[in-house]
């Protein structure tokens, strides 16, 4: 499990306008390109320094090429950074306000208490 | 010394602003009545007079990131740019630009550190929605100077409920040892019973409406020993998968001081979560 990892993806992929709309239409390539380009430049440092581990399972570039959220729900993304980019994904697909956050519950209707674990 | 003017606790919604303001179609049947109780809650901090904010919120994966992630965090700059490119798409939030007041900041950094609170500190922070949501339901007009004070109530391993009480208590001893004639407001935002992309979501009410009945309750009347006794980092998960964030009032109940009733309460059952709203006058206010 590389939770950490999938946040990552989810979290900067959210907050670039340009990756929103790449991630949207070509959900493969975007991943393939993030994981062998983007997974290991530490955000938080200068520009050049890189991880040189980062690396996602099988079943979480299934899930993020997928744009499968109840399997990212399943393997303990954190589930404010799924949600969020979400929205901005496939919200406007849906004519009703709400209606595609209502049927995002619905698709995880089948879990109860205790959730998967998000710790990192 | 320095008079605590107002401390005030509340929901923080992102929603508030677009519903609020929305015409026609696109205004929610429940606008009218939020946007009432918006305006007679921010009526309490007006009449307190502040001449300065210090901010408790909480980022949400905006500048505060995995690979650094401070437990508790106080912002010492001149200025604080505001809300983020997904706040503005999912909510319609402005960019703001906030005055800071680095001497406060820079008084609570070193008398906190002193106090036995590790804090992390930020010279160039970005705020979010828990900031700005109760500056525009609070002070539309943005004129004060602000410290913000963030905790972490989103990534765990989180602090334990008691230690953001104590934060609490020691920001209200601290501002009043701070020697200055300014008027301080403490505001701070958290969350009832919530879930975020979770099956309990954008349900018709908050996820858990019987929580939310007990921590209006434990917030109104700071009794903070009901509170702990039945809040741990395990319990949060069962009313919403978010409701961690309730550790935010739970500071604000220590800065309110244990038993101290709250002065206004309201609260307005929403459709996904419930807003609650809390204003304490330490040492009253001019009637009106």
């Amino acid at each position: 499990m590389t939770k950490y990892l999938v946040d990552k993806f989810l979290y900067t992929v959210d907050r670039s306008p340009e990756l929103v709309e790449r991630y949207r239409e070509d959900p493969a390539g975007t991943v393939a390109w993030w994981e062998a380009e983007q997974a290991n430049l530490i955000l938080n440092c200068h520009r050049g320094e890189c991880s040189t581990w980062l690396a996602f399972t099988e079943p979480e570039r299934r899930a993020l090429a997928g744009h499968d959220y109840v399997a990212l729900f399943e393997l303990g993304a954190h589930p404010f950074l799924t949600l969020t980019l979400f929205i901005a994904l496939f919200e406007r697909d849906y004519a009703e306000p709400l209606a595609f956050q209502r049927e995002y519950a619905a698709r995880l209707s089948h879990w109860s208490l205790p959730y998967p674990d998000i710790a990192t | 010394m320095a008079t605590v003017a107002a401390v005030i606790a509340s929901t923080h919604h992102p929603f508030y602003l677009r519903a609020s303001t929305a015409t026609g179609q696109d205004r929610p049947p429940f606008a009218d009545e939020w946007v009432a109780k918006v305006e007679a809650f921010r009526q309490t901090l007006t009449r307190a007079r502040p001449d300065v904010l210090v901010m408790v919120g909480s980022d949400h994966f905006h500048q505060l990131w995995l690979d650094n992630m401070p437990q508790f965090l106080i912002g010492k700059a001149p200025f604080y740019d505001a809300n983020f490119y997904n706040e503005e798409r999912e909510f319609g939030l402005p960019r703001m630009l906030l005055t800071g007041h680095e001497e406060l900041s820079g008084y609570l950094l070193r008398r906190g550190l002193d106090a036995g609170f590790d804090l992390a500190f930020s010279n160039e922070l970005r705020i979010d929605h828990s900031i700005t949501c109760p500056i525009i339901t609070l002070r539309p007009e943005a004129d004060l100077p602000i410290v913000p004070v963030y905790t972490n109530i989103f990534a765990p391993p989180l602090p334990q409920p008691g230690r953001f009480v104590q934060l609490g208590q020691a920001i209200r001893r601290l501002i009043e040892e701070w020697p200055s004639d300014q008027r301080v407001a403490i505001i701070g935002t958290g969350h009832l019973s919530l879930e975020l992309g979770g099956p309990r979501q954008f349900g018709p009410h908050g996820p858990d409406p019987e929580f939310d009945r007990k921590a209006v309750d434990w917030i109104a009347s700071a009794n903070l020993k009901s509170a702990l006794a039945e809040v741990s980092l395990d319990s949060l998960w069962r009313p919403g998968n978010a409701t961690h964030g309730f550790m935010d009032f739970l500071l604000m109940m220590g800065v309110a001081g244990e038993n101290v009733p709250a002065d206004y309460a309201d609260s307005l059952d929403l459709f996904h979560t419930m807003e609650a709203y809390f204003t304490w006058y330490p040492n009253g206010v001019d009637a009106r």
